[in-house]
């Protein structure tokens, strides 16, 4: 079964696989988290805003977001970008747009939309009398979210947040679709060159576990410290 | 009309739909089958068997769907016997097979966390009650805790389904024409961007709207007056 396994395959690729695949991986998943945060904690203000109008822009939109699947959003931004672009600046002819842009935008504004949950369901966990207590000292609207909400709802928010990073971590790995060079693309590209697909592919679900799990286990230990804060 | 001579392209996209819903809902069941055995398994009082389950969990949420259908559709057939690896390869709906079984193994740790931490929400005055009635522990679970637990779980349970609907997509990487790579294909072959994505969109909105709704009138249905899962909102 293992017989005919060739780890000195995987050896000889690993600097291609990290410092090609898992760099580009990384990157996307630093900087949609970055965009997916601001744009998400935008989107939470606004679903709880008391204007009726902006609550309901934000909701609709947090909601298409979220059926709709990821490819489906990756093709969206991949294919529609150039002609979208193009139109926005009065040219004729749709406008070149690296891969790397289009995926780091679609991942945005996917991925806004459920960071924008958490970060609400986080707001609205801190309790209403603290808001009034503080709209009562004299404290505007703003102040009071500044100095008294977001900093406990923060601490609420970090372990959810760390598991939805997590999530899209792994989610990175769609844009495969685009046949572009993450991860999965790099030990891809050499599996099917040299014919080592289980070798490959074993190896990229191993990195792939050890670092996840890693993870979940820190969400684990965040979680009791919380509770035992709590008690 | 479209290329495959099968009728026109929204039959085409139609078709689409019906492989996507056709994947998530066996995927759901045999999810459905395999979580609930593994989320009661979380719950036992054997310690191994917690272990043994946890791990299972943890296998299944820590590795991309995409490398774990890699796995079942590329892997999976050179790790087996050569004779089985033949058969695998040679099944004639291969990707919509290997979709099902990646899919539902993905979805079933989720389920499994979600039926656990349900069975855990149920009260231990309840499970005492049941024991001291002089229920066995098999007993108690069939007819105490799961019954609620299953209350609990649904609104979870249905945010699950969904993912399982949009996730089905992934499988358009192994060849299965679902809903998402029907719109592909007709944007290659008619070079029209905006429409095939868009029917695509409308057509997972109008799926989901359709879920989540059922899944609400479920839980208004089965639930008993006095627990929370009997809210009203």
């Amino acid at each position: 079964m293992f017989g005919d396994f060739d780890f000195g395959e995987i050896a000889r690729s690993l600097r291609y696989l990290f410092a090609t695949g898992m760099a580009f991986t990384l990157q996307i998943t630093a900087l949609a988290f970055v965009g997916g945060m601001a744009l998400g904690t935008i989107l939470a203000m606004m679903r709880l805003s008391k204007l009726r109008a902006v609550a309901f822009v934000a909701g609709g939109y947090v909601n298409v977001m979220r059926s709709v699947p990821l490819v489906l959003t990756i093709f969206w931004f991949y294919f529609l970008a150039p002609s979208f672009v193009a139109w926005l600046l009065g040219s004729s002819d749709p406008i070149q747009i690296n891969a790397f842009g289009t995926s780091v935008v679609a991942f945005i504004i996917f991925e806004a939309a459920y960071f924008g949950e958490i970060v609400r369901t986080g707001i609205q966990s801190i309790s209403q009398n603290q808001v009034n207590a503080s709209l009562a000292l004299g404290m505007s609207e703003a102040k009071t979210m500044r100095w008294v909400v977001l900093p406990q709802a923060i601490r609420v928010m970090v372990p959810v947040l760390l598991t939805q990073t997590v999530i899209l971590f792994q989610d990175v790995s769609l844009v495969y679709v685009l046949s572009i060079t993450d991860f999965v693309g790099a030990a891809s590209k050499i599996a099917q060159r040299d014919n080592r697909l289980p070798e490959m592919y074993l190896f990229v679900a191993v990195v792939y576990f050890a670092i996840c799990y890693g993870l979940s286990v820190l969400v684990r230990y965040l979680r009791r410290r919380q509770q035992l804060a709590a008690t | 009309m479209a290329p495959d001579g099968q009728g026109t392209y929204l039959d085409g996209l139609i078709a689409g739909l019906g492989w996507t819903l056709a994947t998530a809902l066996l995927a759901w069941a045999l999810a459905l089958v395999l979580g609930i055995v593994v989320g009661i398994t979380l719950t036992t009082s054997r310690r191994w068997l917690r272990r043994f389950a946890g791990a299972y969990v943890e296998l299944f949420r820590n590795i991309p769907l995409l490398v774990q259908m890699f796995l079942w559709y590329f892997v999976l057939p050179e790790l087996v016997p050569a004779d089985i690896g033949h058969w695998l390869k040679s099944l004639s709906n291969a990707p919509f097979v290997t979709a099902v079984v990646a899919l539902g193994f993905y979805a079933s740790a989720s389920v499994a966390v979600q039926i656990a931490a349900a069975i855990g929400a149920v009260s231990l005055g309840q499970r005492h009650a049941a024991l001291s009635l002089g229920l066995t522990i098999p007993q108690a679970y069939r007819h105490v805790l799961l019954p609620v637990a299953f209350r609990i779980a649904i609104p979870s349970l249905s945010n699950d389904f969904t993912s399982t609907i949009k996730n089905s997509s992934v499988a358009l990487t192994i060849g299965l024409m679902e809903l998402t790579a029907r719109a592909r294909a007709m944007q290659e072959f008619t070079f029209y961007v905006f429409e095939p994505y868009a029917v695509a969109t409308l057509g997972y909105v109008g799926v989901n709207l359709i879920v989540v709704n059922l899944m609400r009138a479920l839980e208004r249905r089965v639930a008993i007056p006095g627990f929370i899962s009997s809210r009203k909102d």
